[in-house]
């Protein structure tokens, strides 16, 4: 006979379901969606320092995000862009951590990171011109120490622990972050990520944006409990912090990476924030999300708690105000007159960097294709390109 | 000249890339105060310490994923996977990423990686650890894949493929491991003959007999009794399995006319049957006889009574060389392909 009652040693299974309120409940948090500050002894120490301008620093980029990912939508909708991963609804969570992070530091990102790619000072056209469809990256990993896009779900929180892994081997005091989502944590990379770095000690961060969606997937269907109570169980301290809350987030992040500065290893951050907007241009969530969780969440947003903060302060004046939409209005201009102008791909670059010392079966395969090429007037006739937005998406 | 066994010679390899780069690493399990299962890494650990010769959790993808992340802060990992069968687990970090990280960064990005995989049967092993996986890596662009069949080739290609700025899949012949033979350890690595190049080991005038790894010894052995029928082989240890030295295999070809490639992989999208399409593109005019595949069965690796019937040997191979040279008639000719050709039925 089955029994109902599970034993008290296969404990465990307490808390087998969140509701919302449950979940909302345990999220370390400074900021109330109201614009309250709500004091919180563990994290203050941390973001002491801020005064109005600097949070309003992270306001502005948090506006500029916003509307780089309008634009991102925008030029996929004129075919200027093959495919957009909005971020809309994630903006706290990308911009207090990536603020958090020093430039020696080192980030390892999933494909909804354009947040976190504008902090590490990427111009938004170099990222457009992998959604473009003209390279697999956008810029130099060491120029802006942050790895190109990833799009296996999870593969690169391997790739921070084993550059933590380094750092620690050269005496260094920078760490590896890893940004992934809720979907992620599933993968058994993640969770080898997560070995690797607890027996390692290893500098390494990791950030989970839980935004409660992997396509149509809902996070209960990856999670039967909180994803911040797994890294213990792997020997990692983890937090579980308000995603939608700039403030919270970046002291988190600073705290996490403070530790991974002194010797204390890894850390775990769950960030939970909800994707507004479709997983991507190619989705439609009207066929597997409730609108009511939608407006639940329109009020809980990012970028209202702080400009509630602001005014409460007497910090959101025009001038701010003017000053923010100055620099959202240049960046948008800039982005789309810079993503129209990239130009595609000369066709020979196919053969490039495949390998980095010569090979003699990719240079004969070359040299072929120079041969059949040179029969046409035009080199780029042959194979007519595919119109921007016929692709399909990343998962 | 000193004798050392091929896993020997492999050992000291390691030792002098571990003594010239200080960025180079071993990672992989069992490899430290064990020396790895097949005691190839032996004493290394003592000689340069944990955090050169690094003993990994148990999980595949998770080192291979790690060596990425190294390879970006600037380090030279050597990675150990235990058995050829246990590999798969890290099949998406290879091919998804060791293969194509410097390309996706347009160059910026080099992976260093060396994919160490004691490969093949013949060992009465138990499941999942006498696999040839090697075509799996050799289909996929990015990757560069190696095999030693001798000691000295052995000691020579670790470094080479340890200096290699691409990654290399480095398939070590684990039933040769004991196999004894010269090595010049003093000769510098620049001297050496290019990590790509094939090697001819019997020159020979009727039928080119192409082997790799493990089948080397056996194809010399082949060409030997054959040797004494009055027919001679001509047999080239390829060394590289991608990117393939076409240029020395088809002067070869275009000598004898005649052509037997032999591996333990299955034969139905092998290595065998590229190398023979490359070599009827190149040498058609030339051969006098349809080239001929000497290979493993379309089957699950077999349990260790049945792999003698499996595994090419000596005889199997000498029947393909009499097959290349017309000498069995039609009624002998196999029926290939073994698998995919009922689905025209």
């Amino acid at each position: 006979m089955l029994q109902t009652q599970t034993p008290a040693h296969f404990a465990g299974r307490e808390s087998s379901t969140q509701t919302d309120a449950t979940e909302q409940a345990s999220l370390a948090r400074m900021l109330a969606p109201s614009g309250e500050r709500l004091p919180n002894a563990e994290l203050d120490p941390w973001v002491a320092e801020l005064d109005a301008a600097a949070i309003g620093a992270l306001y502005q980029d948090m506006a500029i995000i916003r509307r780089l990912d309008a634009e991102g939508t925008a030029l996929q909708r004129q075919g200027q862009i093959a495919l957009w991963p909005p971020l809309l609804g994630q903006e706290a969570a990308q911009i207090g951590s990536a603020r958090a992070l020093r430039s020696d530091d080192f980030v390892f990102s999933s494909y909804r990171e354009m947040g976190v790619v504008w902090a590490r000072g990427v111009r938004p056209s170099q990222l457009n011109r992998v959604w473009r469809g003209v390279t697999a990256s956008g810029w130099d990993p060491y120029e802006a120490h942050m790895a190109p896009l990833q799009v296996i779900i999870g593969a690169q929180t391997l790739h921070a622990t084993g550059y933590a892994l380094g750092i620690q081997n050269d005496g260094a005091d920078a760490a590896a972050v890893a940004y992934f989502g809720d979907g992620a944590t599933s993968q058994g990379d993640v969770n080898e990520a997560m070995v690797f770095a607890a027996s390692f000690q290893t500098p390494v961060v990791f950030f989970c944006q839980n935004n409660h969606w992997a396509i149509s997937e809902p996070v209960g269907l990856q999670a039967n409990r909180p994803i911040a109570d797994r890294a213990p169980g792997f020997g990692i301290p983890s937090m579980r912090v308000d995603g939608n809350d700039v403030l919270a987030v970046l002291a988190a992040t600073r705290i996490a990476l403070d530790r991974a500065r002194t010797g204390g290893g890894p850390s775990f951050i769950e960030a939970v924030t909800y994707r507004m907007g479709p997983h991507t241009t190619a989705d439609d969530p009207r066929k597997y999300r409730d609108p009511a969780e939608l407006e639940l969440w329109a009020g809980r947003d990012p970028l209202a708690r702080v400009e509630a903060f602001l005014r409460n302060q007497g910090a959101f004046t025009a001038q701010f105000e003017q000053q923010v939409a100055e620099a959202t209005d240049a960046a948008a201009a800039e982005v789309r007159a810079e993503t129209i102008a990239i130009p595609d791909p000369d066709p020979m670059e196919l053969f490039d960097h495949v390998y980095a010392e010569p090979h003699t079966g990719l240079a004969r395969e070359r040299s072929d294709y120079l041969r059949y090429l040179s029969q046409f007037e035009d080199p780029a006739a042959p194979g007519q390109p595919q119109q921007a937005g016929q692709t399909g998406g990343a998962r | 000249m000193t004798v050392m066994t091929l896993a020997g010679a492999i050992n000291a390899g390691l030792r002098a890339a571990l003594a010239a780069d200080p960025k180079t690493l071993l990672m992989g399990e069992d490899i430290g105060a064990l020396g790895g299962v097949y005691r190839v890494t032996d004493g290394l650990q003592a000689e340069f310490g944990p955090r050169r010769v690094v003993d990994t959790p148990l999980a595949e993808s998770g080192i291979l994923g790690t060596a990425v992340g190294l390879g970006y802060r600037g380090y030279r990992p050597v990675v150990e996977i235990q058995f050829d069968g246990f590999i798969y687990p890290a099949f998406d970090q290879i091919v998804s990423q060791v293969s194509r990280t410097h390309a996706r960064t347009r160059g910026a990005v080099t992976l260093p990686i060396t994919i160490r995989v004691p490969f093949g049967g013949g060992i009465g092993s138990a499941e999942h650890h006498s696999e040839s996986p090697e075509a799996y890596f050799a289909h996929t662009p990015g990757l560069r894949v190696i095999s030693p069949s001798t000691p000295q080739d052995a000691f020579t290609m670790i470094q080479q493929a340890i200096a290699c700025p691409d990654p290399v899949l480095f398939f070590e012949p684990k039933r040769r491991y004991h196999v004894k033979g010269e090595v010049d350890v003093e000769r510098p690595l620049a001297d050496a003959a290019p990590m790509g190049g094939a090697h001819v080991v019997v020159a020979g005038s009727d039928v080119t007999l192409l082997a790799y790894g493990p089948l080397v010894a056996t194809a010399t052995d082949a060409a030997t009794a054959a040797r004494a029928e009055g027919i001679s082989i001509e047999v080239i240890d390829l060394r590289s399995l991608a990117p393939l030295d076409l240029d020395t295999l088809a002067a070869s070809v275009q000598k004898t006319g005649r052509l037997v490639v032999t591996h333990e992989a299955p034969g139905f999208g092998g290595l065998g049957a590229e190398i023979v399409a490359s070599l009827t593109e190149r040498c058609f005019d030339y051969l006098e006889h349809a080239p001929v595949r000497v290979t493993g069965f379309g089957v699950p690796y077999p349990p260790a009574k049945l792999e003698r019937h499996y595994l090419p040997d000596l005889d199997r191979i000498l029947d393909g060389v009499d097959r290349a040279l017309g000498r069995l008639g039609a009624a002998a000719a196999p029926t290939v392909p073994a698998r995919g050709a009922e689905v025209a039925q």
